[in-house]
């Protein structure tokens, strides 16, 4: 008996819980990718359905219909159509919901006139006795010709039975339910007759879209079936309309609802929810906690993982033979390394916060509340999304701009983004705010430090919103303003997604930050213990002679040599170049060499100023980052490096700056074009500077 | 008596009569915002923009200037 793999495309619209299936089918059998050439997400998991045989699961982004909006919907699409792709499914699972089942049965009726073996899976199921919904499975099974699973994600229930009817996925009817084509019968029977290989509806598709599929026949078609835009919508609209009808018709009797049932908890929340005063208050008490609590919960995690990577550095150097080697072990690539992992705590806690937002249903709510404020500053209310979750990552968040209807509003929402405090300024923020605000608490509870953080957060939020009013009244763009949101019913998050989201994203997120810290890491590490002249070969006999006339122990003596040569290093040319530049701002050149390197990506700036300072400082008290950062000192008056003018000046300079290469980079894509992205690195650079030397000029 | 989207007051039931299909987005269309549809108004959200309906058993907010492109008949209450 061999083994035999069946492919599965998991369809559906958003927030109808495809992805809890998706999961309880796979397990953590699941990876993420990237669709080619595209940054949309690809989802892929593998389930076991028997002893010989397995399926392969593909799980496409939420889509309310077949007519694609973005560029997510277009890849579901694009697979759909075309039977030559890898990925083509065997058979089509359509996820809905049973609470929104008319709504949700649209997109079932166009996926089964691709003529793909198709199952309905009916989720949420265990709600059905609290909603008061019967359904008659065998009317429901033969109308819409196709079997249906009844399943509970959330409760675990008829997954086995989803699994059963894939293995048995050939005896699937492939006839579509309805006859769309009714809709103009003339029109239709042209298109037939000129393409009589073709699947109908396929060609619709690619009429009234603009998807890849057959590109050689595309003009053909296009230009003898074209119609004007209004008529071709029309069309689209009867087709629509009909479609509903046939659902309704279908409904009517295969689905009774008990309307004294439905509690109206929903209508009760959402009334608290959306108020106008209470709806404001809690959306800010969420955000109070949130921030609160990243800065105080986390600083536990962190504090040990900042003590556990100098251990291991100091390990690492008493233990393995001396060399160039180790020294590039302990120096450069420990800490390197140490930079990025202290902030998983605080990464992970922020995904978890956006994941339960979202998953709860609450977004939605407060896109909606939101909306008419938001509008005003040229946003929409569905820039709270990308705005919130700018606060992890501003990569996700400019991607998840994608779903607001207007141009302008979305692109003015791509380009303030940035501004958010993103999870990459936190390590920077958490060490700065350590070595210059006091540890004290206000009215014993609020934390002074946690204070700062959550000031800087919203310096980022209002410099954001500035920005972009800015460019609202900048931007000469005519968009007619969509907005479309649905406000999905609230659900408890389930741990399983959430948990399973959070430890992708932070995974995702280490693994890309990672690898650059380390190629930093390695390449200022050499840069630093390498230099071009003389001088840094002969530092010790340079360093003697001039204390030729004091007696010093051999400590200081080796100290010396040691700053004598970083100076003398590469990376101390480099520094010193650029000194004159960021002098006016406070920061001397080793700060300077680490805001130069944090232009690939801001985390690297704590990274970086381990490395330096490890390379020139050998004392075996200071292990920590921290505790070697607040012991510099200033070579010739012996004042501190990072002081309050100092500190402030850089934190400023971190809130501002455009130091983010992925980011450009995927506002590029998104914009296709690098105006914006050139638009973005120079304003947001050039404020930062200005902002951080008045900041120093004032402070100092 | 046909009447704007935009003047239905909250928990008022109408049938949708038309829709600009010209300012109409399909995605709203295909929420269930067509002619013969029921659809009820459930909310405003603060500073009266934008509403929150139920069309058609979906929960669906959109903009009132939206709104104001769709004709309905409102629903005698018995």
């Amino acid at each position: 008996m061999h083994n035999t793999t069946i492919k599965v495309a998991l369809i559906g619209n958003p927030n109808v819980g495809k992805t809890s299936v998706f999961n309880q089918l796979t397990g953590l059998n699941q990876q993420v990718g990237n669709y080619p050439g595209i940054t949309v997400e690809k989802k892929e998991g593998v389930c076991k359905l028997s002893a010989s045989s397995k399926a392969k699961i593909i799980d496409l982004p939420g889509t309310y219909s077949l007519n694609a909006n973005s560029i997510d919907e277009n890849v579901v699409i694009e697979l759909l159509l075309n039977k030559n792709d890898i990925d083509f499914p065997d058979v089509a699972v359509v996820v809905t919901e049973v609470e929104n089942l008319k709504r949700n049965l649209l997109l079932f009726t166009q996926i089964k006139d691709l003529e793909i073996p198709t199952i309905l899976v009916i989720n949420m199921s265990d709600r059905m006795t609290l909603k008061g919904i019967e359904l008659d499975i065998p009317y429901l099974e033969k109308e819409l010709k196709t079997k249906i699973a009844l399943v509970s994600s959330r409760k675990k229930i008829g997954i086995d039975n989803l699994k059963n009817l894939i293995l048995d996925y050939k005896n699937l009817s492939i006839e579509p339910c309805l006859n769309a084509s009714s809709i103009d019968p003339d029109y239709f029977d042209k298109l037939r007759k000129a393409f009589p290989n073709q699947l109908l509806y396929k060609l619709w598709l690619v009429i009234t879209q603009d998807v890849n599929f057959l590109n050689l026949e595309r003009n053909e078609i296009k230009s003898s079936f074209t119609k004007s835009h209004a008529d071709l919508k029309r069309l689209q609209q009867k087709e629509t309309i009909k479609r509903y009808q046939f659902i309704n018709d279908t409904l009517k009797i295969g689905q009774t609802i008990d309307k004294s049932k439905a509690s109206d908890f929903q209508s009760k929340l959402d009334r608290v929810l959306t108020h106008k005063i209470y709806g404001y208050l809690i959306f800010f008490g969420i955000l109070m906690v949130i921030f609160q609590s990243l800065f105080d919960w986390s600083s536990i995690p962190m504090d040990f993982i900042d003590e556990t990577f100098a251990n291991l550095s100091s390990f690492a150097k008493t233990n393995l033979p001396a060399g160039e080697f180790t020294n590039l072990i302990s120096e450069g690539i420990i800490p390197g390394i140490g930079g990025i992992v202290i902030f998983i705590p605080q990464i992970a806690f922020l995904f978890l916060f956006i994941s339960v937002l979202e998953e709860s249903g609450y977004m939605s709510r407060v896109v909606f509340l939101m909306d008419k404020i938001m509008q005003k500053f040229g946003l929409s209310g569905k820039s709270i999304v990308p705005l919130i979750s700018g606060t992890a990552c501003a990569i996700p968040a400019i991607m998840s701009a994608r779903n607001i209807e207007n141009w302008k509003e979305r692109l003015i929402t791509i380009l303030v983004t940035p501004f958010t405090t993103c999870s990459a300024r936190l390590p920077v923020y958490a060490i700065l705010i350590s070595l210059i605000i006091p540890e004290k608490r206000i009215f014993g509870f609020l934390s002074l430090q946690g204070l700062t953080l959550m000031f800087l957060y919203l310096l980022g939020f209002g410099s954001a919103i500035f920005s972009a009013y800015l460019l609202n009244k900048v931007l000469k763009l005519k968009c007619k303003t969509y907005f479309v949101v649905e406000m999905p019913s609230y659900k408890i998050p389930m741990f399983k997604n959430v948990g399973i989201n959070v430890l992708e994203k932070t995974k995702a997120f280490v693994a890309g930050a990672g690898k650059i810290i380390l190629a930093i890491s390695v390449v200022l590490w050499f840069l630093g213990s390498h230099g071009p002249s003389k001088g840094f070969d002969n530092a010790e006999a340079i360093v003697l002679k001039s204390n030729k006339n004091k007696t010093i122990s051999t400590e200081e003596l080796e100290n010396e040599v040691n700053a004598y040569k970083l100076e003398n290093s590469y990376i101390g040319i480099l520094g010193k170049t650029i000194e004159p530049a960021i002098r006016p701002l406070g920061y001397d050149w080793k700060i300077g060499i680490a805001v130069l390197s944090s232009f690939a990506a801001r985390e690297v700036f704590v990274g970086t100023l381990a490395t330096i300072y490890s390379v020139g400082n050998h004392s075996e008290e200071e292990t920590t980052i921290k505790n070697k950062m607040a012991a510099e000192v200033h070579p010739v008056t012996g004042d501190k490096i990072f002081n309050f003018a100092t500190g402030v000046s850089l934190l400023l300079f971190y809130a501002f700056a455009m130091q983010c290469v992925s980011t450009l980079a995927i506002v590029k894509k998104e914009t296709n074009s690098w105006k914006w992205p050139i638009i973005q690195l120079v304003f947001m650079s050039g404020l930062a500077y200005l902002v951080s030397l008045i900041a120093y000029q004032v402070l100092k | 008596m046909a009447v704007l989207l935009s003047d239905l007051k909250i928990g008022e039931k109408a049938i949708i009569l038309d829709v600009n299909i010209e300012e109409i987005p399909l995605k709203l269309l295909e929420m269930g915002c067509l002619p013969g549809n029921n659809i009820q108004l459930l909310q405003i959200a603060p500073f009266g923009d934008p509403l929150y309906f139920n069309i058609n058993d979906s929960h669906v907010a959109i903009r009132k200037e939206t709104a104001a492109e769709v004709t309905i008949r409102l629903e005698i209450q018995i």
